[in-house]
């Protein structure tokens, strides 16, 4: 029997493999490009939302409260964290990439905060809204437990506006936000209506400490039903 | 440790990858010569070879009369096919059912102790008279024209044994229509081994040898319940080639059971990875041709690829649980209705899914062949979405089954 091999055969099936497996990887990172190129765009937008609605506070200091109300704040802040977690899954947290789109998300979530403030301030309103410390590293047990929470209670309250900073973030603008509230490294920690609270805190427990959530859901379902 | 698991299974990705393109080149550049062949075949032969083929039967009472009946049926000269019955000691009325047979010129009967498969064969081996031999199963059936297309190939003198087609008898369940996908897909990859000289496993039902196998390399071996496997390594250990008469049709009757399935799946892994042990010498070895530097190689491949992937799908299949179990602790029944805004951003382009995908459309390639092969034409019909829904959850449990049962030296039975 002629058990002779056609080394031909195995070097042109080798290459083929090899060219199918190069394409792949090509269009992955294409593909992954193209999603930080989205998440960039995103940001952009809500930074010029940002800006817009700063300028547009600027220009009317002096008019009433409805000219200027929470609706000034950018909606697109939630997807734009769904898409930042989605994108650190894939590619890993220490990709730079990803560690340099979070510094700027940590960034535009300061602004929000910071305009909300002064909206809720003009409106004689108190703001609402939840600022979660977490860490990434094992020290934190619960910090996935309370990312559930306050995911459940974003979903439950549209309007809620949870702000969440890695503790551990290489950002002055972080840094100091944990230093003026005096932030301690027992995570996690929330800040809510300028009290923190430490360890883990069930929906339950949010719910008591922020009655107005509750007025919040039906607000939200009337609006739905208009 | 997921970068590790990462690089594994791109190792076993890219093997998996290059075999089907192996196996795809080896197609197109045979799929004249294939058309060539069915049509010589179609011819005939002048001068028909003596046959004898054996039919060993152990508790085969209600399949044993349709076999023999199959057998005398055949479209091939009385005078040149000769069958004899091999009775392995059985415990039911199989030596009754058989005994209506006797008067018949072409058939002979034989009893014997009990004592498995391989030694009813070698009783029959021992009393051979005519130029080949063969074996059918109890529980299958020939066409009638499997013979005469399977002799044709015997003109060639350098062919020492020939592995026919095998399609199952009325597959009608939802486990026997996955298992006809299976089988098809069997008689493609064969035939792609018989061009690549490296068919490694005559089956048990009808395939047929030259009378100077058995005289030359002896009589079958136990080999853990898989002599077909042991006696096709064993005739390329010593360079006896072996074709493929895929248009050549045997019948089986599969399993209807799961646990039957099981069983018989179970026998076959853990026989071909203990064969495999058996002639491990084989492996990467030039003189032994693409049998020993890639056949034997991807079948080891492939199985610890299957228990290795599976092992890691079902560690993160528990982690999953895991997570939502701590989810319904920690914020109780939550429910995610389907977001019908479809998101592209969302779509999965990391590198392991789109060489899953690459990977998945060269099986499903290698299936419209099988189909078109094994059947003459294409239908889309419900045994390849059984297949493609539940053949990848049901084989890896004998796989790994067969593998534990090797590395723990767990004897398998044949029933």
């Amino acid at each position: 029997m002629n058990n002779s091999i056609n080394w031909k055969q195995y070097v042109l099936s080798f290459t083929i493999t090899a060219v199918i497996f190069i394409t792949a990887i090509l269009m992955s990172n294409y593909f992954a490009q193209k999603r930080v190129d989205e998440i960039r765009g995103i940001q952009d937008k809500i930074a010029i939302d940002t800006l817009s609605s700063e300028t547009q506070f600027s220009l009317l200091e002096e008019s009433s409260c409805k000219d200027v109300g929470t609706g000034s704040l950018s909606t697109e802040l939630g997807t734009l964290e769904d898409k930042l977690s989605y994108t650190e899954k894939e590619r890993g947290e220490s990709d730079i990439e990803v560690q340099t789109l979070k510094k700027y998300y940590f960034l535009l979530e300061i602004k929000d905060y910071l305009l909300m403030n002064k909206i809720s301030q003009k409106c004689n309103k108190t703001p609402i809204s939840i600022i979660y410390f977490y860490s990434l590293d094992d020290s934190c047990a619960d910090c996935e437990k309370e990312g559930y929470v306050l995911t459940k209670l974003r979903e439950t309250y549209p309007d809620l506006r949870v702000y969440s900073f890695d503790y551990n973030a290489d950002l002055s603008a972080v840094k100091t936000l944990i230093s003026i509230n005096k932030i301690k490294s027992e995570l996690p920690a929330l800040i809510i209506k300028d009290n923190v609270y430490y360890g883990f805190k069930s929906v339950e427990d949010i719910e008591k400490v922020v009655p107005e959530l509750k007025k919040m859901k039906t607000s939200t379902t009337t609006s739905v039903k208009k | 440790m997921p970068d590790f698991t990462n690089l594994v299974t791109y190792v076993f990705l890219f093997a998996s990858l290059n075999f089907e393109v192996f196996l795809l080149m080896t197609y197109f550049q045979n799929k004249e010569n294939m058309k060539k062949e069915e049509e010589l075949v179609a011819q005939g032969v002048k001068k028909y070879p003596t046959v004898t083929i054996i039919v060993p039967c152990w508790n085969e009472e209600k399949t044993v009369g349709k076999t023999i009946h199959s057998l005398l049926n055949l479209d091939y000269p009385k005078d040149k096919l000769k069958i004899m019955i091999v009775d392995d000691g059985s415990t039911d009325k199989t030596w009754e059912v058989i005994q209506k047979f006797k008067n018949n010129p072409q058939i002979e009967i034989h009893t014997k102790p009990n004592g498995g498969k391989y030694t009813a064969l070698n009783y029959g081996l021992s009393k051979l008279t005519t130029d080949l031999v063969g074996c059918l199963d109890a529980d299958s059936y020939v066409h009638k024209d499997t013979l005469k297309k399977i002799v044709y190939y015997f003109q060639d003198r350098e062919t020492m044994a020939v592995a026919p087609s095998i399609k199952l008898w009325e597959p009608k369940s939802i486990l026997q229509l996955l298992q006809k996908i299976e089988y098809g897909f069997g008689i493609f990859t064969r035939k792609m081994f018989q061009y690549m000289n490296a068919i490694y496993i005559t089956p048990g039902p009808f395939s047929i040898f030259r009378k100077e196998v058995f005289e030359k390399l002896g009589p079958y071996r136990h080999a853990h319940n898989t002599e077909d496997i042991e006696i096709a390594l064993r005739m390329q250990e010593n360079g006896f080639k072996i074709v493929h008469a895929h248009n050549a049709f045997v019948y089986t009757v599969p399993p209807n059971t799961v646990k039957k399935l099981l069983k018989q799946r179970i026998r076959w892994s853990h026989g071909f990875i203990q064969n495999a042990k058996d002639y491990r010498h084989m492996f990467f070895r030039k003189k032994y041709g693409n049998v020993g530097m890639l056949i034997l190689p991807m079948a080891a491949i492939s199985i610890i690829s299957v228990v290795f992937i599976s092992s890691v799908s079902i560690f993160n299949i528990i982690r999953s649980a895991i997570n939502q179990y701590v989810i319904f602790r920690t914020v109780g029944f939550n429910p995610h209705w389907p977001n019908w805004n479809f998101d592209l951003f969302y779509v999965n382009t990391q590198i392991l899914t789109l060489l899953g995908l690459a990977t998945a459309i060269g099986t499903i390639t290698f299936v419209v062949i099988s189909k078109k092969m094994s059947e003459g034409k294409l239908d889309i019909g419900m045994d390849l979405i059984y297949y493609l829904s539940l053949y990848m959850f049901i084989a890896p449990i004998w796989i790994i089954k067969a593998a534990f049962n090797a590395i723990f030296k767990v004897d398998t039975k044949w029933r």
